[in-house]
């Protein structure tokens, strides 16, 4: 790993405004991550981890400061273009998967390609190379609540990855699974970076799922205290 | 396709409150058309009237006749090409309880005047040669099971005694308002039996009815028959057949416009309860619309899903509302009987009810879809459904 970086965030700041008042979230962020890089947002609850985390992945806004990814500064991207710039390049992995419950496994991985130009044909291909991938073909048209909560992330995985983006976000995802499920969840998150040379940025309170990661960033009230490597 | 699958899929993910809804809907809907049904049949007199047809009547009151030496007078009129009179019977045929319009007319000019009445020429004919005869129209020869040469007895209440008629003609209405549900017989038959028993009772008519030239002339041709009659013992009053009909509505506005009124709240307190069933269901669903935006969709097409959903529910539950409208008519109007002569659904109510249906749909949806389509994607996924 090794050049410009993937991910570029200089001087980030995030403030909430509570009844007047700006409730610092985070304090002068700086940070990069290379392409193909593994690293762990760590720290105690109300560190601001999450808040780094939507920030990379484009679902909230700073208050100040630059995060640029792949070269495109997204923080100086309006609604609409965010919108496009986070079903391009970003593949999110939530701890509670988010899967929607009326679709199949099958339609619920397809979801990001309806976003593109591809045709159904070609989506169908994608999909189901992707759910080859997780290890899932034979649950392909099962719902959400007939699958257990380690297949339900492996679709979510698959998900992520359908659009090919360069970013994938993960949001304690093992943190709604048992230990062994867990692992195979980190497995397959281990392979993404491996085989596929996706980079991932994960929040996590385990230090087994951290230990995966190329690198550990901790954060405390906001401001970034330590990176090691994991 | 995937925007109308995936409402398809949502509309019916509670299928016990989707279920529900539509029920609320189906009554309401139904309940609705019902309610504008019987006001259009409050009003089908005046719809079915011609603007080509006067009434002169007493100024002083319907219930004072009028001299028949007014009828050579009308006649001479400038504007007026025929003229008829009819008496209101008000007899009873059998008990009470069946109640219809009878009226003797002066049966050859009446015919003339009203072609919405179709006979057979056989059955005009034997009707115009049988004084004793009778018409009637098709819905009260069904509610009877009359065929023609059954005897008709009624027993007369403005008129005393038991007057027998010949059923000679059976009339279906030329359109669908006409109404269907009277008796005519001859004037002179009853006035021949009031001459000789009652004679000062003889020789006077309830109405008149004067068959125009041009329904522009109306007015005019009012004005000149009334100033004719001006001090006279027995002033005149001549109007359109629609405002004489509308004199009779009048009477019962008050009741309409409560009826509209009720009619309208309906409809509003389904929009409430729908409007909750959105909001519930928009509360439930937050996190997956702020997966959808997370994953790049657009604030737009959460928007398309609510009210896609809405309007998928609205329509369902009122189109079988409407649908269910027209047995509900139906069996209504055979208890009504001759009450309320024309008793079917217009295609306006139709259209009303149809109406009602997307607003309703629209305005549940409204407020939920412009909430979900703001809301902050990292708050929406903190939420629980």
């Amino acid at each position: 790993m090794s050049g410009a970086p993937l991910i570029r965030i200089r001087a980030l700041s995030k403030a909430y405004q509570r009844g007047g008042q700006a409730i610092p979230v985070l304090l002068d962020i700086n940070l990069d991550v290379q392409a193909g890089e593994f690293i762990a947002l760590m720290g105690p609850s109300g560190s601001g981890k999450s808040t780094l985390l939507n920030l990379i992945a484009g679902i909230d806004q700073p208050s100040s400061g630059t995060i640029e990814i792949a070269g495109v500064d997204i923080a100086t991207l309006g609604e609409g273009r965010l919108a496009d710039w986070r079903a391009a390049n970003v593949g999110f992995i939530f701890q509670f998967y988010n899967l929607l419950p009326v679709l199949t496994a099958f339609e619920n991985v397809e979801l990001p390609l309806l976003l593109t130009n591809l045709s159904a044909r070609e989506r169908a291909q994608r999909v189901s190379a992707l759910l080859a991938l997780v290890g899932l073909t034979d649950r392909s048209d099962h719902r959400p609540n007939e699958l257990s909560g380690g297949q339900q992330q492996r679709v979510a995985i698959a998900r992520a990855l359908v659009t090919d983006p360069h970013l994938i976000v993960a949001d304690e995802p093992t943190g709604d699974l048992d230990r062994a499920t867990g692992e195979e969840v980190l497995h397959l998150m281990d392979r993404l970076v491996r085989e596929l040379g996706k980079t991932i940025v994960m929040v996590t309170h385990d230090p087994k799922a951290a230990a995966r990661a190329h690198r550990m960033v901790h954060l405390e009230k906001g401001v970034l205290v330590d990176e090691m490597p994991a | 396709m995937f925007l109308l699958k995936l409402l398809l899929l949502n509309a019916f993910r509670h299928k016990l409150r989707t279920g529900l809804t539509i029920v609320g809907l189906v009554v309401a809907v139904g309940s609705f058309g019902l309610l504008r049904t019987l006001i259009d049949a409050w009003y089908a007199g005046v719809e079915a009237s011609s603007s080509t047809r006067l009434i002169t009547r007493s100024a002083v009151s319907l219930t004072f006749p009028l001299p028949l030496s007014y009828a050579q007078r009308l006649k001479s009129v400038d504007g007026v090409t025929t003229i008829s009179w009819a008496n209101w019977f008000g007899g009873v045929y059998q008990t009470e309880r069946n109640f219809f319009p009878q009226f003797a007319v002066e049966p050859g000019t009446y015919l003339t005047l009203y072609p919405e009445y179709r006979l057979s020429n056989d059955e005009k004919q034997a009707f115009l040669r049988d004084r004793q005869g009778a018409i009637v129209g098709r819905k009260l020869a069904n509610t009877y099971g009359w065929k023609i040469g059954d005897q008709i007895p009624l027993r007369g209440t403005i008129y005393p005694g038991t007057w027998t008629f010949t059923l000679r003609g059976i009339w279906d209405g030329a359109e669908a308002k006409t109404d269907e549900s009277q008796m005519l017989f001859h004037w002179e038959y009853i006035n021949e039996s009031l001459r000789q028993k009652y004679g000062a009772r003889a020789d006077v008519v309830g109405v008149y009815v004067l068959g125009i030239d041009e329904p522009q002339n109306a007015a005019l041709i009012s004005q000149r028959v009334d100033t004719q009659f001006r001090n006279s013992q027995a002033e005149t009053m001549t109007e359109t057949e629609a405002a004489f009909q509308l004199s009779f509505v009048s009477m019962s506005e008050a009741i309409l416009v409560a009826i509209e009124a009720v009619s309208y709240i309906i409809i509003v307190i389904i929009m409430a309860v729908m409007a909750n069933t959105m909001t519930m269901t928009a509360r439930e669903r937050m996190a997956e619309y702020a997966t959808l935006k997370a994953l790049g969709f657009s604030p737009g097409f959460v928007v398309r899903l609510l009210f896609g959903e809405s309007l998928l529910i609205a329509l369902i539950g009122g189109g079988l509302g409407l649908l269910l409208t027209f047995p509900a008519v139906a069996a209504i109007a055979g208890a009504l009987g001759s009450f309320l002569p024309v008793f079917q659904v217009q295609g306006s109510t139709v259209a009303l009810q149809c109406g009602a249906a997307l607003v309703v749909g629209v305005v549940a949806a409204a407020w939920p879809a412009w909430r979900m389509s703001r809301i902050d994607i990292v708050q929406g996924l903190r939420h629980i459904g």
